[in-house]
């Protein structure tokens, strides 16, 4: 997530102060990425050592910021360069199914179930909160909202999947082991028969 | 009074070697305006869970009680009667009759029930409103309304004569991504005006639109979520509007 280039995105509209910066990222975000108040001077002073920004004191003795023209160049490169993807994002999910399956340490089908449970949770939140949104018109909102929804949407088709994978597995181990068991049987059977027509 | 009783009902098909266990003992109710999702992949038991509640089917074990109702001892003409009377089915596909325009599909549910021509034309009218459908395309016939529009006319078909209970199936399943999210909405909208809805599907941001989402894996009801919490979302602390 690019602090960075939100706060350029903000300023963009007007001058603003840090805390004003901090509160609007938030209300934008609904508390998506809640940002430290630090984490916004520590940005800020970046940006103005970078020459993006400028700081002016305000007559209460609080600096107040502006964006300068290579801010807004930053910003519209921002906005035209796609988002690259991380090409291994720590997954703490994929992490305990991986660990799960390999350590033997846990039921990875009951994992598998909690977690969807849990997913579908969150995203009832979201719907409940889209429906809000939908209402009053706030289409940004609804974007953000819309982003939650679909990150959840691919984790619990991703876990569907492994649902699939192990019941797959599961087949194949209790169809091998039937037919080890024939096999056996036929060959216990065999002698017998022969025995028979003796 | 609970508008669906599911009892410790199964299905199996076939006997012998043949023999298939569709569900196994499943109980679920369903108050009057709840919304209950029921997820689980492809054969899990959706469907069939779905036809039991409906009355299309017969469990082979346990009971299905349609309003206090147990269907087991009614004769086909007798499962036909409260079928029509108190369930509004939805499928993926609207099943809308193509020669009859979008007002006069509905209107025919209401005029099953009993009720004069003029008078269930403009109930069709009202409902189609309702659902965001105006005058004008509720006098199209169906292969000139977009898919989108056909699967509101079904949903107004299947809650016609105040049906209490709308069982869906995958009706989103043939709309984009956007026109499957009103439908959705429209569904919630039946729901809090009093109709208990019952929407099998395997999409996980669909079940979300749910009050509870019950599991089932392999014709068993592997978890269910509960009903919702209260206030308290996890967003919605902290926002400023």
């Amino acid at each position: 997530m690019s602090v960075r280039h939100s706060l350029l995105a903000l300023l963009s509209a007007g001058p603003m102060h840090g805390y004003g910066l901090k509160t609007e990222f938030e209300a934008a975000t609904g508390d998506v990425w809640p940002l430290n108040v630090g984490q916004v001077y520590t940005t800020l002073g970046r940006l103005e050592r970078d020459g993006m920004v400028t700081a002016e004191t305000d007559a209460d003795g609080q600096k107040i910021y502006q964006i300068t023209d290579p801010g807004r160049g930053e910003l519209a490169r921002w906005f035209d360069t796609p988002v690259p993807r991380e090409v291994i994002p720590r997954q703490e999910l994929a992490i305990k199914l991986v660990f799960a399956m390999r350590s033997g340490a846990a039921d990875v089908t009951a994992v598998v179930q909690r977690q969807r449970v849990a997913t579908v949770r969150a995203l009832q939140d979201i719907t409940r909160l889209k429906t809000d949104a939908e209402a009053s018109g706030d289409t940004a909102w609804l974007l953000m909202l819309d982003a939650l929804v679909f990150q959840a949407e691919a984790e619990a088709r991703w876990l569907d999947m492994c649902e699939a994978r192990l019941a797959r597995e599961q087949v194949s181990t209790d169809l091998a082991r039937r037919r080890a068991e024939v096999q056996q049987l036929g060959i216990a059977a065999a002698p017998a028969a022969e025995r028979s027509t003796e | 009074m609970t508008v669906l009783d599911i009892d410790h009902a199964g299905r199996v098909f076939g006997s012998g070697h043949l023999r298939v266990v569709a569900l196994d003992g499943v109980t679920l109710q369903v108050g009057p305006g709840e919304f209950v999702a029921v997820m689980g992949p492809s054969g899990s038991g959706k469907s069939t869970l779905l036809r039991l509640a409906g009355g299309l089917d017969r469990p082979t074990s346990g009971r299905v009680l349609l309003a206090g109702r147990d269907l087991a001892p009614l004769d086909e003409a007798g499962l036909a009667e409260a079928r029509r009377r108190q369930v509004g089915f939805l499928f993926q596909e609207a099943n809308l009759l193509p020669t009859l325009t979008a007002a006069e599909n509905v209107a025919l549910a209401l005029e099953l029930d009993g009720v004069r021509p003029k008078a269930a034309m403009a109930g069709a009218r009202g409902l189609l409103e309702s659902l965001g459908l105006l005058a004008a395309a509720g006098a199209r016939f169906p292969a000139q309304l977009s898919g989108g529009e056909q699967q509101r006319v079904a949903i107004a078909r299947a809650v016609a004569g105040g049906r209490s209970l709308l069982l869906a199936d995958e009706p989103t399943g043939a709309l984009d991504v956007l026109t499957g999210e009103t439908v959705m909405g429209l569904l919630r909208q039946r729901c809090d005006s009093g109709c208990a809805v019952v929407l099998a599907t395997h999409n996980i941001r669909h079940a979300a639109w749910a009050d509870r989402v019950v599991f089932l894996s392999g014709g068993r009801l592997s978890g269910e979520t509960g009903p919702p919490p209260g206030p308290g979302c996890l967003l919605e602390t902290g926002r400023t509007r």
